[in-house]
């Protein structure tokens, strides 16, 4: 059977990915930041997953105004990497796990939860910054990757609590899946930023550390904390962070904290990665 | 008519809602076509002709040919649609944000160096008025 070993809240600052593309890791601006990656890469790799459910937003990218899925779930072989608007990320194409996907894409709706299925989209810097930050720059991927797409961007966002259904609906479905698989799942975004407005770049490590510590803590309370909340506390784009609870869902409720690292700034955003591991996956 | 929102008195912050959604629809789907490469070259060789293509409004128009990112979002744009004609001129986010905000690139760049914009006095628009 399928199983989720792990999952992995991870940051997806564009400019981290460009960082590492141009390569300037090393640089002091970005050494503190990247330093904080390196055990982390060592723990996925010791996870062997085999598949990544990835939950991200899109950017303007693959997908534009015309047609806003509130969740969407990309059940292709292949995902060409976007141009953002100065050219593709130099990073391997991302292979999907077709099967697992309409698996889950099956199981879901009729679950309840309707979710909008592409055939054919391309992946921006919200799927490949969290693959480059947790495996480096390997030639090829090193697992199946299926991309799960929230909206974040036209409000309102789905709740926090929805999402945590959301997640506990894809456990559901993973565990129902009869092939041998370790799939670990990301949830990205985040943590305290503003990118527009006369407040850009509002910072809230207080929000951010309590949000952490909640994960494990407390991670029901955590799905209360209202859109407005979030943007007055974390600024307008935190509300990424509602996107956590999709990764969160899908952890036992007793997941434990492996790795944690947080750093100021990566551009205008409070940056952040942390495993969660499921110890009865163990 | 204009529904109020409990948002509204975050301060200089402008959440992409229904109203900005509706009003910035062309404004934001002509940003969408500059993820073309082709589309970028046009844009570049002749502005005001490429915007031809585009159902603007006036004020909406003036803020895109005189780069004004603030106002943009005034008018309905949203960031991450906006930014791609900033990515354009080749410009990041943060040199968008710093001009968002006001301030000289090196003083924003500092600010984020030293922990960011603090939320202290920033998260109702009273206080934030009361502040300055």
């Amino acid at each position: 059977m399928a199983k989720i070993v792990a999952g992995i809240a991870c940051s997806h600052v564009p400019a981290i990915g460009v960082a590492m593309d141009k390569g300037q890791t090393g640089t002091p601006y970005w050494e503190p930041l990247f330093k904080g990656y390196g055990p982390a890469r060592e723990l996925v790799a010791k996870l062997k997953p085999d598949v990544a459910i990835v939950v991200y937003n899109d950017h303007a990218n693959a997908f534009s105004l015309e047609i806003i899925p509130t969740f969407l779930i990309g059940v292709a072989d292949k995902f060409p990497i976007a141009d953002e608007g100065f050219g593709a990320r130099p990073v391997p194409v991302v292979y999907g796990h077709p099967q697992l996907a309409w698996h889950l894409a099956e199981s879901l709706i009729l679950d309840e939860f309707d979710m909008t299925i592409a055939n054919e989209m391309t992946v921006d810097h919200g799927l490949t910054v969290p693959l480059s930050v947790t495996t480096g720059q390997p030639a090829e991927w090193p697992f199946k990757v299926i991309p799960l797409c929230v909206n974040v961007v036209q409000y309102p966002p789905p709740t926090g609590a929805r999402c945590f259904k959301l997640g506990q609906a894809i456990r559901r479905a993973v565990d129902s899946f009869p092939e041998d698989l370790r799939v670990i799942i990301y949830g990205t975004g985040g943590m305290s930023h503003q990118l527009q407005g006369e407040r850009a770049g509002l910072i809230n490590r207080k929000f951010d550390t309590d949000f952490l510590d909640n994960l494990t803590k407390d991670p029901i309370g955590l799905t209360k904390i209202s859109h407005t909340e979030y943007m007055r506390e974390a600024g307008s784009e935190g509300v990424e962070m509602v996107m956590w609870h999709v990764m969160r869902g899908a952890l036992d409720l007793d997941a434990v904290e492996v790795y944690r690292h947080y750093h100021v700034p990566a551009s205008n955003t409070a940056a952040a990665l942390m495993i969660l591991e499921n110890r009865s996956a163990a | 008519m204009t529904q109020s929102n409990d948002y509204d008195n975050i301060p200089g912050t402008y959440v992409y809602n229904a109203e900005r959604g509706r009003i910035g629809y062309a404004l934001n789907m002509f940003c969408m076509s500059l993820n073309k490469a082709e589309n970028r070259q046009s844009f570049k060789e002749n502005e005001p002709a490429y915007l031809d293509k585009f159902t603007l409004t006036p004020e909406q128009r003036r803020t895109v040919l005189a780069r004004d990112w603030l106002g943009m979002l005034k008018v309905g744009g949203n960031i991450y649609y906006t930014i791609k004609i900033a990515f354009c001129d080749g410009l990041t986010f943060q040199d968008v944000a710093g001009m968002m905000s006001g301030v000289p690139k090196d003083t924003y760049v500092q600010m984020m160096l030293a922990g960011g914009r603090s939320v202290e006095g920033n998260r109702f628009k009273d206080a934030a008025k009361a502040a300055e």
